[in-house]
């Protein structure tokens, strides 16, 4: 959507001269308030943090955003449908390369796309998700997020959220500063250091009072037509609006709290993570997203998948038109396609398994029937199992190779071939399954074989050490 | 001061000149993304091909008696393989998808085969790639008519001519089912 695009383009350039700009003249100001000549100080360390920030955004924005919320990259092995799933979008939305994929594990169902460039974006899913959602219903949130990223919407959030971040983050630098630093101030340095002591609390000030503004700025940049505009992508990727509308009800209807949104980062989540759990959602202004509701409605009353017809569907319940001319000439005709019968593409143990798997844990079964999964941390060889009590030990590679059998030993030559001594650091580890196994490194790490793996060889990512895989 | 009656002419001939090269550019980027959507519906047709003879093994093992279905699904694959115009490849992938509905459909009454974990990956796989060619396919034919409705648009089209930017194709074949009109009995 070109229309879409462009604004988000203007959006960010005018965010980013705009931080600066009030970033200088509150620098300024403030360094003038304390000093008379301190203006041009207050006015440099404004533009270094401003800097602090653009090379924050610049270089690890993705990992920023995602730290807090403990999400795992899959891997196309841990979850080949969903890996399908994503990969059918990227075809039908014409993105050319495959986003990361990311595992949160919360019940809560709901999705994210973060990212500042197209090529380093990723999509991040809940466990909830998975397991509540049909393949048609997750492939319209996949859609959906899809159509954010094209639309650049991602691109646009990822530079506020960053901001805001910042701006966070040198606050409470600020705030912990002045309280810690108040106290262990020598006292024979008084003028000095109580010169030091205003600049830091005026500073401190202005930051506590332009966080919550800029929170605020976000939320009405946030113009909530960029919802609708990537439902309208969603359901044209697709050709299936149905999909996207039940995964939005089944979404909102959950009622299970998000663990870890914020209200920073709440606008980039599918459905608002905060109001879907209260179960209100009102329409005004200062709301992040528009009312699931409303986006249902209109997906449902599409008579076709296109462009065309979103808007259409729109204008009927809303009035006013909502996808811009150009995009709508250019957009061509597409009818809506059958259902696929495909159920949830994960079963809720499946979910956890996939996530926990990712975080490293080892699964044990025991005899009884239980599957035990090992922290990575865990010390000892043997682990007792909760439901029977016998004691399990801990698959590790081992130092000696296994025992070979007679027959394939080759046959004696005649030359003197010396024998083949295998290296210190060359461990063994014989599978016992055809499906998914972990066992131990000698340094400690869990190592995932997947049913895929074929290898002969597996390299351990902590020590570096190469384990033979028979 | 030169008199703005040549000036005139000059601004337009440069004006022109900026819009021929952005006319250019822009067919040329949409030659281009559906050159590169058809290449994408070209690797998901080989991923199919390429799982076919081991799905063929899977079953086999299973599905001793259903030899006739099999074969058809191996004969289907290996016209696929062979075909060559556009026209041609859409029919012959078409009676693929047919031969592997029927694999499918066939490979239902049989509870070890279904419990199979390769069996079940490569059942997945094999949808998956169906949709991926389907909807592959939908991109393809939506960058083409963008094409083909730009170089037949009128300022656009005189360039067209000029430096050979051809009308393109639709990969659309319905399955021969589909184009007879149903017959209705009362």
């Amino acid at each position: 959507m070109w229309e879409q695009i462009v604004a988000n383009r203007r959006r960010s350039a005018v965010l980013i001269i705009g931080m600066a700009v009030i970033l200088i003249l509150i620098g300024f100001a403030g360094g003038e308030v304390i000093a008379p000549n301190a203006g041009a100080f207050g006015l440099l360390l404004a533009l270094v943090i401003w800097g602090g920030m653009m090379l924050a955004y610049f270089t690890s924005a993705e990992d920023i955003l995602m730290y807090g919320a403990s999400a795992r990259e899959l891997k196309r092995e841990d979850s080949p449908q969903l890996f399908n799933v994503v990969d059918e979008m990227r075809l039908a939305s014409g993105l050319g390369f495959m986003p990361r994929i990311y595992l949160i594990d919360d019940p809560a169902p709901n999705a994210f796309a973060v990212g500042r460039k197209p090529e380093t974006s990723s999509i991040t899913v809940t466990t909830g998700l998975l397991y509540r959602l049909n393949r048609d219903e997750l492939q319209g949130v996949i859609a959906h997020e899809i159509g954010h990223l094209k639309n650049r919407d991602v691109q646009f959030m990822t530079l506020a959220a960053v901001m805001l971040g910042t701006i966070v983050i040198l606050s409470e630098i600020v705030t912990r500063s002045l309280w810690y630093g108040g106290r262990g101030r020598s006292r024979s340095d008084s003028r000095g250091g109580g010169q030091a002591q205003i600049i830091i609390i005026v500073v401190g000030l202005l930051f506590v009072i332009l966080g919550p503004i800029m929170a605020q700025l976000l939320y009405f940049a946030c113009s909530r037509k960029r919802e609708y505009l990537a439902d309208a992508s969603g359901a044209q990727f697709t050709r299936y609006p149905e999909g996207l509308a039940s995964a939005l009800e089944k979404i909102s209807q959950a009622h299970v709290p998000l663990s870890f949104a914020s209200k920073a980062t709440a606008p980039m989540f599918i459905v608002n993570p905060l109001s879907a759990a209260a179960g209100d959602e009102p329409d005004s202004v200062f709301a992040s997203h528009p009312p699931t509701k409303e986006r249902i409605r209109i997906l449902r009353s599409m008579t076709g998948a296109s462009f065309t017809d979103y808007d259409a569907a729109y204008r009927r319940a809303k009035g006013g038109s909502v996808i811009g001319t150009q995009t709508l000439q250019a957009a061509p005709q597409e009818a809506i396609r059958a259902p696929s019968t495909q159920g949830p593409i994960q079963t809720r143990q499946d979910s956890h398994d996939i996530a926990r798997r990712s975080a490293g844990y080892l699964r044990l079964s025991c005899n009884c029937g239980l599957e035990i999964s090992v922290p990575e941390g865990y010390e000892q060889d043997t682990i007792r199992c909760f439901r029977c009590g016998s004691v399990l030990p801990i698959p590790s590679a081992t130092s000696a190779p296994p025992p070979t059998s007679a027959q394939s030993l080759p046959p004696v030559l005649p030359v003197n071939i010396p024998p083949v001594i295998p290296p210190a650091a060359m461990q063994f580890h014989r599978t016992k399954s055809d499906g998914w196994e972990s066992f131990r490194c000698a340094c400690g790490r869990t190592i995932q074989l997947s049913p895929a793996f074929d290898a002969s060889q597996i390299h351990c990512d902590s020590c570096g050490r190469t384990i033979d895989v028979t | 001061m030169i008199p703005i009656i040549l000036l005139i002419p000059v601004v337009l001939v440069i004006a022109l000149i900026i819009w021929v090269v952005g006319a250019y550019n822009f067919l040329v980027r949409l030659r281009n993304q559906l050159e590169n959507a058809w290449a994408q519906i070209d690797v998901q047709l080989k991923r199919r091909h390429d799982l076919i003879p081991n799905l063929v093994e899977t079953v086999k093992g299973y599905a001793k008696h259903e030899s006739g279905t099999l074969e058809a699904v191996t004969q289907a694959r290996n016209m696929a393989v062979n075909a060559k115009s556009v026209g041609e490849r859409a029919e012959a992938e078409n009676v693929l998808t047919g031969a592997l509905k029927t694999l499918f459909a066939v490979s239902e009454a049989y509870p070890d085969l279904k419990a199979n974990q390769n069996f079940l990956a490569l059942q997945e796989e094999l949808t998956s790639t169906e949709n991926k060619i389907s909807f592959a396919r939908q991109f393809y034919n939506d960058a083409v008519m963008t094409f083909n409705t730009q170089i037949q648009v009128f300022p656009t089209n005189l360039l067209a001519n000029m430096f050979n930017f051809t009308h393109r194709d639709f990969f659309e074949v319905k399955a021969a089912e589909e184009r007879e009109v149903p017959k209705v009995q009362f």
